[in-house]
């Protein structure tokens, strides 16, 4: 502890370099938790989907309804507990036409027994059953439109032509954070009441008594609607939200290589930096070995000094994404939940201090080495 | 009594394949409260000799004895203790460590040692007391004069009580005002501290404030004669 103030002492010697250092490590970061946050939001969106739940859709292609027979004919199935369905809406806010969220028309008698991670309460899981023109809306589309229970908000549709207008009543809150809150769900009779095309379903989403038969309860009711006009094809809801992911190519793999290479240019700058700081310094450390500062802590002095101006950068970055995505409210779609999750600030702050290490260790070791007359002599 | 012993002292340098010998089977003692000045042209090897009683350096050969221990047989991390426990650095450069205060240069040797903060700052404040620097203690070394600079490095180099104060012109940068009390200040610490303090200079003056002045010619001793008073 006694030596910190010497290590905080020479990170002030430069206030210029040491700040641009801090930046350029908390830019580094930024982008690597930026980056980082894009395969998470991912993986939340499947990651938030339950093992007992299965969803039914057409063979062909998602695009294609099927019909509202089938509910019944699914309840029906052994092995099935219980069945809803609902159809993509695809609307835009007028006020707000570049913005994201997602409106689903939903079966509300049978919703909420489905989905139990939207947390309602009791009267507004009553106020929203008994009113047609009704929508429920997550936290986050709330704060993004500051709309609130009893406000009516018009969405216009783009797969159901006009201007649609619902009364907020309700507003849920997420049973965990990678639950997206960017949606609205309204009632399906609503949608089937002004669509043209009435009793198209657009997927049913089955829950299984035993999750471990989901392989076997899919192929059954496949089987049941094959050779239909109909025919249908079921999975789990994990491998149907993949089947979003896996529509944007590997992503993850890379965003992960941009961010190593990323956090690699940043690093050689800070080497760079690091080096130039040390060799300004030679006279000086000749001084503290002279004094008696032996070789191994002025090694570690010169360490500290690039890990805390790394830590600095890092917690800077990390702390910076954390507030700016959290206040800009970003993401949409598949990055619903744009969120910098708390192991991606640890991990964050890790490569930091990874990074003020590998960027200390060459002038340090070089510290450490220096002939104590011949740097007296030559600074 | 002998503090210092010096017994068939050599040292040569080495650049490319070429031997420079510096030092030459140099024998010397120096005693125990002695001011010593060391003279002698550019080149003569005195800068050599005092880094070599500092243990910054190493000879080639012969024994370097400085308060009982033969140094010229420690390793790198026995002599960088060795220095923070006997040995006091003056450098004509003063060579603070421009970032810290006064206070914080003259603290640095005892970071070294496993004084408590309180101990410290006593230590500190009676070394620039000694000094005559107590009110500059919040003051980096721009801010202070030449002379002052100096006067810092003495606290530093007498603050964790050191066996020996090496000196290297120390009054060689300064004007003659703040050259005469440097000296003054290097005198009393001889005096009324008993510290033994060995100087290289090139100023005849600052000699005469020693007990002895050994000269160094082409790396051998060629002239010892005593004058200051004990």
């Amino acid at each position: 502890m006694k030596y910190l103030r010497l290590v905080f002492s020479n990170m002030r010697r430069s206030k210029l370099r040491t700040t641009l250092t801090v930046l350029s490590t908390a830019l580094a970061l930024f982008l690597f938790s930026m980056l980082r946050t894009i395969v998470t939001s991912l993986d939340a969106s499947v990651d938030v989907t339950d093992a007992a739940r299965v969803v039914v859709r057409r063979s062909t292609s998602l695009i294609f309804p099927l019909p509202l027979s089938y509910f019944d004919r699914l309840r029906q199935m052994d092995g099935i507990t219980a069945v809803t369905y609902m159809n993509w809406f695809g609307g835009v806010n007028p006020a707000d036409e570049r913005g994201w969220s997602s409106q689903f028309a939903v079966d509300a008698s049978t919703f909420f027994e489905m989905y139990p991670e939207y947390l309602l309460t009791p009267e507004e899981v009553a106020a929203f059953q008994q009113e047609r023109t009704s929508c429920i809306i997550g936290e986050r589309l709330a704060k993004q439109y500051k709309w609130k229970v009893g406000d009516n908000v018009t969405y216009r549709g783009t797969i159901y032509p006009g201007d649609w207008t619902f009364t907020v009543r309700g507003i849920f809150r997420p049973k965990s954070p990678d639950v997206d809150t960017n949606v609205l769900y309204f009632q399906w009779k609503y949608l089937d009441e002004r669509s043209e095309r009435k009793g198209n379903v657009g997927v049913y989403i089955v829950r299984l008594a035993d999750p471990n038969e989901a392989a076997a309860t899919s192929a059954a009711v496949d089987q049941v609607f094959a050779n239909s006009a109909f025919e249908t094809r079921t999975e789990t809801e994990k491998a149907f939200q993949l089947g979003f992911v896996t529509m944007m190519g590997n992503v993850k793999q890379g965003v992960r290589i941009i961010s190593i290479f990323v956090l690699a240019g940043f690093m050689l700058v800070a080497i760079n930096t690091m080096i130039m700081a040390a060799r300004e310094r030679i006279r000086e450390i000749a001084v503290l070995k002279t004094l008696g500062f032996p070789d191994d802590l002025i090694l570690k002095l010169v360490l500290a000094e690039s890990t805390c101006i790394a830590l600095l950068g890092g917690f800077a970055g990390c702390i910076g994404a954390k507030l700016v995505f959290k206040l800009m409210s970003f993401g949409g779609g598949v990055f619903a939940n744009f969120i910098v999750k708390p192991q991606t600030l640890v991990i964050g702050l890790v490569i930091a201090a990874l990074m003020g290490l590998v960027s200390g260790i060459v002038p340090a070791i070089s510290a450490a080495r220096l002939r104590v007359v011949d740097a007296l002599r030559s600074a | 009594m002998s503090l210092v012993q010096i017994q068939n002292l050599c040292k040569v340098y080495h650049r490319d394949k070429l031997e420079i010998p510096v030092l030459d089977q140099l024998n010397m003692e120096i005693d125990q409260g002695e001011f010593l000045a060391l003279m002698g042209p550019s080149g003569s090897g005195k800068s050599t000799l005092l880094n070599l009683l500092g243990g910054i350096d190493k000879p080639t050969s012969g024994r370097l004895v400085v308060a009982g221990k033969d140094i010229a047989t420690l390793g790198g991390g026995g002599l960088a203790r060795w220095r923070a426990e006997h040995i006091g650095f003056i450098f004509q450069l003063y060579n603070l460590i421009p970032v810290l205060t006064a206070y914080q240069n003259v603290e640095l040797p005892l970071l070294l040692t496993p004084l408590k903060s309180r101990a410290r700052r006593e230590h500190v404040l009676a070394a620039l007391q000694l000094v005559g620097l107590a009110d500059r203690i919040k003051h980096y070394p721009r801010q202070l004069s030449g002379g002052q600079e100096q006067r810092v490095a003495i606290a530093r180099a007498i603050v964790s009580d050191p066996t020996l104060i090496l000196a290297d012109e120390p009054t060689g940068d300064l004007d003659a005002a703040s050259a005469a009390e440097i000296l003054t200040l290097l005198q009393r610490l001889n005096q009324e501290h008993g510290k033994t303090v060995i100087m290289v200079t090139h100023d005849p003056h600052a000699a005469e404030r020693a007990h002895r002045v050994v000269h160094l010619d082409k790396g051998a001793l060629s002239e010892t004669r005593a004058t200051g008073a004990r």
